[in-house]
């Protein structure tokens, strides 16, 4: 539940604090996010969207204006996608736009990267990114490398897209979260979208980016609505890639997140305010790679101490790249350790109660901020 | 761990989430109560039998190798009529001789160090350059690294060759692969990827741009035996023909997957069994027959283009040379059994004795043809060897489209450093020397 880099005993003691905390099913907790969102956007012209209806949005705007896209991948058209997320597609875009393939994880994704560099720009869904691992050799060998290998000559404008991370009840072959493992590789673009308008704007954004680009969403966020502005209802909006957003400003702690993980640090930072008067600056990455470095160096500058929040395996993961930035450039301006709070180190367990305690919630996030400035 | 995920879906979405439309929804198939054939969703066309019985492999006749000519150059297939003139024949011979005298030189060099690594494709050149002659120039090309024939014929230079191998600033890959990984933008040929069997997917890929543009045009996708076991073999020919995507499939089955004889490589018949249990349309042909090669992938082409539906061909050779300059196959197999088959049968001698039976080729000729290219070869080799490498700014480009700043800083810094100390740095070799950062 929390990896601590400099006393890895903690692990235990934290265990055992949150298990004194009364346990609440993932699925229980959405709303209070969903209620903190409704209060941060209010501006006239603001409409409540889902996740899902977000992406929905992002991806028939860049069929309708775009000859060369096309989504494919397993149920997308018929079913309208294992999470509805091609909903009607098929029936506004037709068989040849909105595809489905047998199921085969490398066939339909190396058929993706075919198609993108014959020039097409495909949107490739996996049902979950748990299943591209037996794609992994065409999205990285073939997607991330053949510009680079091709001497600038083939272009792969491809972007794979699907639900991320672990979900409710699913099990470790279900629960996996590849932020990580995709951020490591040059020549890809992986962007992590947490509210609706960033579903929006980073999905249509990775379409149109001429490189590969990975856009990890997540299952638990698609039912959840939050406001998308006036701005981000029209078809030209987009999301830069490599632009962090700061969701939350504060003086007193960077808390760095991504995901899903930046709904629960902003609930943890008011509880920081009410309980102990703690001014908690949140940043939602937005982008894994490329990661806006300068937006958290200049937060740091200002609040002198960090803590990164993310739902990946502890080792290896986003959390540990922010903390070795952090030795690279911000090591003069902090006062406390940079830390972390991740996933466990363990396979995703089944059983409800466990599988909560494998992942970060807004209590430990607020006790392990409180921890590190003392308060 | 599907039915585990799909299960669960209905918890969290509305029960109307099956939303067909009649548009989409296709007639329903139903098993009327007397009838003698299945109508399972699965199998449309099953008969019912009372016998238990299993099917057995063996009991099925081995597939049929298509034949024009034979070992003897003599036409055996009277009734099929092939359009190649004496222009195109004399074609096809020269690019097949020029491969092999090209092969065996670049092979040499590798001994001597002066290229990593080379793979030869003898005994196959058949099979390249009969089925390249097959195709129309805009028809699109997914190899594998033994198809130095079909790059030949298509028209790809010497010197596009020699560039390649020796990474010089000419190399469309800018020098960043191994040697034999070509690629060709004017040629239509997308470049050679090192893992095994990923271009078969990416050539369904683009067989399907081509259907969506309504394209005549084809995507002619090579691979070896060994390479079709991997995964991406069997999902891509899944997926072309259940989307019915126009590209022909040509599976060069030379015997041997770097040590790895067929018999240890898969148990059924061959790769063609495979076709027929994908549903698509299957042809064995003679690898050592360039006219049987060029006349099935004639029909093939027409199939994916008219008919828009994959087609595999399984060629039948024998890898007389080693894998690649890496391997030694003499340590798996008889010396002797090569030279049998290199003595026995041969792509190159059985075309040229088709072409001298038909008066259109002499001994002369042949050593003329042997000697100039050989020059040819040679003149390309040392002015590729001799070419300078890419410019050093190439360092920094296309990992992304557009550089990323801390690949612009990288380079700055370099530039900067290589200013400061001019001595220290020697970039005579590289395009534009230091102002090529």
């Amino acid at each position: 539940m929390l990896f601590n880099s400099t006393k890895t005993f903690l692990t235990r003691r934290a265990l055992g604090a949150a298990i004194k905390t009364p346990v609440v099913p993932a699925v229980a907790r959405l709303p209070v996010a969903v209620k903190l969102s409704q209060v941060r956007y209010n501006s006239s012209g603001t409409k409540e969207y889902t996740v899902r209806d977000a992406l929905n949005e992002a991806l028939a705007e860049e069929l309708e204006q775009n000859p060369k896209v096309f989504i494919l991948g397993e149920e997308v058209a018929q079913y309208n996608g294992a999470y509805k997320v091609t909903k009607g597609l098929l029936d506004r875009f037709g068989e040849k736009r909105v595809i489905d393939t047998p199921i085969t994880e490398h066939g339909f994704a190396g058929m993706a990267v075919g198609a993108a560099l014959h020039g097409l720009q495909p949107v490739c869904e996996f049902m979950t990114w748990n299943f591209a691992m037996q794609a992994i050799d065409q999205i990285i060998n073939s997607g991330a490398k053949t510009h680079y290998m091709s001497g600038g000559i083939q272009p792969c404008n491809v972007t794979f897209r699907g639900p991320n991370g672990f979900a409710a009840g699913v099990a470790a072959q279900h629960s996996q979260d590849y932020s990580a493992w995709y951020g490591s590789i040059p020549g890809l673009k992986v962007v992590s979208p947490w509210s609706a308008e960033d579903a929006k704007g980073l999905l249509k954004a990775a379409i149109r980016d001429p490189n590969p680009v990975i856009v990890l969403e997540n299952e638990l966020l698609y039912g959840q609505s939050f406001p998308m502005s006036e701005a981000a209802q029209k078809s030209d909006f987009v999301v830069p890639i490599g632009k962090a957003k700061i969701e939350r400003a504060g003086t007193d702690v960077t808390i760095v997140s991504l995901s899903r993980c930046v709904g629960q640090s902003l609930v943890a930072a008011d509880n920081l305010q009410s309980k102990y008067g703690v001014s908690a600056e949140v940043i939602n990455l937005r982008s894994v790679k490329p990661l806006d470095v300068e937006t958290i160096v200049e937060s740091v500058k200002k609040t002198k101490n960090l803590v990164a929040v993310e739902s990946g395996f502890p080792m290896f993961g986003v959390g540990s790249e922010i903390l070795a930035l952090a030795m690279e450039y911000m090591f003069d301006t902090l006062d406390t350790p940079a830390q972390r709070v991740t996933g466990a180190e363990v396979p995703t367990p089944y059983a409800q109660g466990l599988e909560a305690l494998s992942f970060p919630d807004e209590h430990i996030i607020e006790k392990k901020v409180a921890q590190l400035l003392r308060v | 761990m599907r039915p585990v995920l799909r299960a669960r879906i209905p918890l969290t979405l509305p029960a109307s989430r099956r939303a067909f439309t009649p548009s989409t929804l296709r007639p329903g198939i139903r098993q009327p109560p007397d009838s003698d054939t299945v109508r399972f969703p699965g199998a449309v066309e099953s008969k019912f039998t009372h016998e238990l019985s299993f099917h057995r492999p063996q009991d099925v006749p081995a597939m049929p190798t298509y034949r024009f000519i034979n070992a003897e150059g003599v036409v055996v297939d009277k009734k099929s009529k092939l359009d190649i003139g004496k222009e195109k024949a004399l074609k096809m011979y020269k690019d097949m001789v020029t491969a092999s005298v090209m092969d065996l030189i670049m092979y040499d060099s590798q001994r001597q160090g002066r290229i990593s690594f080379y793979m030869v494709s003898a005994g196959e050149e058949g099979i390249a350059v009969g089925s390249a002659a097959a195709l129309h120039d805009e028809d699109v090309i997914y190899s594998q690294y033994r198809e130095q024939g079909a790059l030949m014929y298509r028209g790809y230079t010497l010197d596009e060759f020699m560039s390649q191998l020796f990474a010089n600033k000419k190399d469309y890959g800018k020098g960043r692969n191994m040697p034999v990984h070509y690629m060709s933008e004017r040629l239509r040929l997308f470049p050679i990827s090192s893992p095994l069997a990923t271009q078969i997917p990416h050539a369904v890929g683009a067989a399907y741009a081509l259907k969506l543009d309504n394209s005549p045009n084809i995507v002619m996708c090579y691979f070896g035996e060994g390479a079709a076991s991997e995964g991406d073999f069997h999902a891509a020919l899944n997926i072309a023909a259940t989307r019915d995507c126009p590209v022909v499939f040509l599976c060069r089955n030379n015997g041997y997957a770097i040590s790895t004889p067929t018999l240890e490589q898969y148990k059924g018949d061959g790769i063609a069994s495979r076709g027929i249990g994908y549903g698509i349309e299957t042809i064995r042909v003679d690898g050592n027959d360039i006219m049987a090669v060029y006349a099935a992938t004639k029909a093939a082409r027409e199939t994916a283009s008219k008919r828009q539906k994959p087609v595999l061909i399984e060629a039948m050779s024998y890898r007389v040379s080693h894998h690649s300059t890496s391997d030694d196959s003499f340590a798996y197999r008889a010396k002797v059994d090569v030279e049998e088959w290199k003595r026995r049968d041969n792509p190159i001698t059985r075309f040229r004795k088709w072409l001298e039976a038909n008066n259109w080729w002499s001994g002369d000729e042949e050593t003329a043809l042997r000697t100039q290219t050989r020059k040819d070869v040679l003149r390309a080799f040392t002015k590729a060897e001799k070419e300078s490498k890419p410019a050093v700014r190439e360092i920094f480009t296309d990992v992304f489209k557009h550089a990323t700043p801390e690949l612009q800083e990288q380079r700055e810094e370099l530039r900067r450093i290589i200013e400061a100390y001019p001595e220290e740095y020697d970039l005579g070799e590289y395009d534009g020397g230091k102002a090529g950062i």
